[in-house]
């Protein structure tokens, strides 16, 4: 067996794939419900040149460019993360 | 694209230049049809065109993907790479309801419908962080499959597939209803010849190759529904701002939304909606929010939405047919940028057309309404006066029937459907049919993409789950293929018969399917791959628990809210700005007026709020009064939690 199957480094790997779940559902939660929370207040303010109302623009598009930026953001991390414990797949 | 697997490897290495070639052909065939157009062809012809060859494509794509194998028909070979699952996962998620419908719900909510934008794109997060991948990694044909492996077999196997089937089944009848509703409007058939039109198309494309053909099929038709979908509000967009992307320039739209409404209210062509009387006709601020949810409801419809995207088979079925569960991750970044583009542009959409209505219609002399509105309103889609708007005459004669009316259309004269604004947008912007056409082939193209996915997800369990699974387990490859396929005949009839018969609640049965897959799916999938306590007997109560009271809320709420009242301790929901009782507000036009009732004031829509942590607590609860799993059951949750070492499923059986 190699070491990689250990229980401990297999211990290891759940654990980081733990926290980065953990750091990803944060964010997730962030843009997916607290800045909306504040939309009142964001409307007050209006991007510049382009006018919408930031509470507007969060809701329409800024909340889902940050959902597709984390995706592609947690794909790679999660790769490093098996890469790391060596479970990644081959290439 | 033979039917033997070996052949095809050149077939994935070119997809890039197949698929190029394909979107070259298919704007070479809208400017071809500009061009008939110019030439005098009637309207009518070109309509037929646009619809017959885009299904004569789907369909050729269908046949030439046909297959024997097992693992082609039920995972397309397990094959297909991220990018391109991506772009297919785009087609089956995005429905005649987001293609047509989004923007309009947008147009009439304002900030509020945003609501939905946020909530059928956020829960890809949940897809690629807590299900999908692990799903991926175990090699399962199917999401009841995983259930029967990791919970004791095939009573946790059955309940998965009565989730699956409630959900998707009256999922694929409104889609079927969609494709007929836009095969009507366009070629002029009759709704019910309309409707079996479009499940030939449907049947063509996922009967002989299943999920292989279908992969493929949605790959081009994701192709024409986004360049159907931003091809007329680039050109509004460049008209208008001179800037051609709409997705920045509508900003200023809604500041001149902002302005006009305040001038509508100062010139008494709309009432204001405010804490003491809200009807409908009355002016919402645009970007105000909470005036048609309650800030319970916005928020509860975001989360029921993303949970309720992890949750459904049709779409975590997509994930399982990646090469490795790397790509499965990447897959699912990728679907959710090929969602972005068109949920991105839908709030444009929405602010273009309602800054036309407020400018060109609202205010203007009745003999001044714009020729565009007739057509819609002779299919009773628009109305002014109450009556639907298909002349000047018309509108005339409603108009002065209305007391003191000035002859003057005002925000409270106008009834608008929300399908109308997308397809109505060429004809605003003035552009020539061959737009509205091609907007017509988008449309068509969501809803059978969605459909053949959905239809596949219930032929699948029906035949792998039930049939191989339960009845017959000895049943040899042409029979169970044989039998997958007659399943997913006998499913699209009965869909197709139930959509002919134009079901009240078509709309809303959407929406109840984020609900019970939430409710039903999501506990045990998230439990079973994150928490190796979760016992056969936890997930089976659970499931139970959670999807039971869903379904319960559902019906109570909707069709015995008598019986809610009485003996369950519910109350009227009630109206946001106002506090009234509140009656239907999503259908402007339906007749529909039924008192809502529930408990907290939570719309039944939401009925995964109540359901999914019932459903989670009796897992724990219940995993905890039994024993705890036995060694082979943790090693085969460590094994799906390590990408390595190949799928599962294979191993064991």
């Amino acid at each position: 067996m190699a070491p990689t199957d250990s229980k401990a480094n297999e211990e290891a790997h759940w654990a980081a794939t733990t926290r980065l779940m953990w750091t990803v559902l944060a964010i997730w939660f962030f843009f997916g419900y607290i800045v909306h929370m504040f939309v009142n207040q964001l409307n007050a303010i209006t991007i510049p040149v382009l006018g919408f109302p930031l509470g507007f623009y969060m809701a329409a598009q800024g909340s889902l460019i940050a959902f597709v930026t984390i995706l592609f953001v947690f794909a790679r991390k999660q790769d490093n993360i098996d890469r790391a414990y060596g479970y990644a797949e081959e290439d | 694209m033979a039917t033997q697997s070996s052949g095809s490897s050149d077939f994935i290495n070119n997809l890039g230049k197949i698929y190029g070639y394909y979107a070259g052909g298919f704007l070479a065939f809208v400017v071809f049809i500009a061009i008939l157009e110019q030439l005098g062809v009637p309207n009518r012809v070109l309509g037929y065109l646009f619809v017959f060859f885009t299904i004569a494509v789907y369909a050729i794509i269908g046949v030439l993907s046909r297959t024997a194998e097992v693992s082609e028909y039920y995972v397309a070979g397990r094959r297909v790479p991220a990018f391109y699952n991506g772009m297919a996962t785009g087609a089956d998620w995005m429905s005649a309801a987001s293609f047509v419908g989004m923007a309009g719900t947008l147009f009439l909510l304002g900030y509020d419908g945003l609501a939905w934008v946020l909530g059928w794109t956020g829960g890809y997060v949940l897809v690629s962080v807590l299900v999908g991948p692990y799903l991926r990694k175990f090699g399962a044909y199917t999401v009841p499959d995983f259930l029967a492996a990791r919970f004791g077999g095939n009573f946790a196997r059955f309940l998965g597939v009565v989730v699956l089937v409630a959900c998707s089944f009256t999922y694929v009848t409104s889609q079927i209803y969609g494709t007929g509703i836009i095969a009507a409007r366009f070629l002029g058939m009759q709704f019910e010849v309309a409707v079996f039109v479009g499940l030939l198309g449907i049947l063509l494309c996922s009967m002989l190759g299943g999920m292989r053909a279908v992969t493929w099929t949605q790959i081009a038709q994701y192709i024409v529904l986004i360049v159907a979908y931003l091809v007329p509000i680039i050109i509004l967009s460049t008209q208008n701002y001179g800037i051609p992307i709409p997705q920045l320039t509508y900003g200023t739209a809604l500041a001149e939304i902002a302005a006009r409404e305040q001038q509508m209210l100062k010139d008494g062509l709309a009432v204001a909606c405010t804490s003491a009387s809200c009807p409908a006709g009355t002016l919402k601020v645009h970007i105000q929010p909470f005036l048609n949810y309650s800030p319970l409801n916005f928020f509860g419809i975001i989360f029921c939405m993303m949970v309720g995207t992890a949750s459904l088979p049709h779409i975590l079925m997509r994930y399982f047919t990646t090469p490795s569960v790397r790509e499965a991750r990447k897959s699912v970044a990728w679907s959710l940028f090929f969602i972005f583009l068109l949920y991105f542009s839908a709030p444009a959409y929405a602010a273009f057309s309602k800054l036309e209505v407020y400018e060109n219609v609202i205010g203007r002399g009745i003999g001044e309404v714009r020729p565009w509105l007739f057509e819609w309103g002779r299919l009773g889609l628009i109305k002014i006066c109450g009556q639907n708007a298909s002349s000047l005459a018309d509108i005339a004669a409603a108009c002065k029937a209305v007391a003191g009316h000035t002859g003057v259309v005002r925000l409270q004269d106008l009834a608008i459907n929300t399908d109308v604004i997308v397809l109505s947008t060429p004809e605003i912007a003035g552009l020539p049919y061959v737009i509205s056409g091609l907007v017509a082939a988008g449309g068509l193209a969501a809803a059978l993409s969605t459909a053949d996915g959905l239809l596949l997800a219930i032929a699948n369990a029906l035949s792998h789950d039930v049939y191989y699974k339960m009845v017959d387990p000895n049943a040899s490859t042409v029979r169970r293929l044989t039998i997958a396929r007659v399943i997913l005949v006998g499913v699209a009839i009965a869909a197709a018969a139930t959509a002919a018969t134009r079901p009240a609640d078509i709309l809303a049965m959407v929406g109840w399917a984020f609900s019970l897959a939430m409710a039903g799916n999501f506990p045990p999938l998230v439990l079973g791959i994150w928490w190796k306590r979760a016992t056969t007997a936890g997930a089976i109560a659970g499931m139970i628990a959670g999807f039971g009271l869903c379904l319960f809320y559902l019906i109570t709420t909707r069709y015995f809210p008598q019986a809610g009242v009485d003996y369950f301790g519910m109350t009227a929901l009630t109206n946001p700005v106002t506090g009234a009782p509140l009656v239907d507000i999503t259908q402007p036009i339906a007749a529909t007026a039924a008192q809502r009732v529930g408990w907290f004031g939570l719309s039944n829509i939401n009925c995964g709020l109540l359901g999914m942590p019932l459903g989670f607590l009796v897992i724990y609860v219940v995993s905890l009064m039994t024993p705890e799993p036995s060694k082979e059951m943790q090693a085969f949750v460590d094994e799906i939690r390590k990408p390595r070492g190949g799928v599962i499923l294979n191993r064991t059986t």
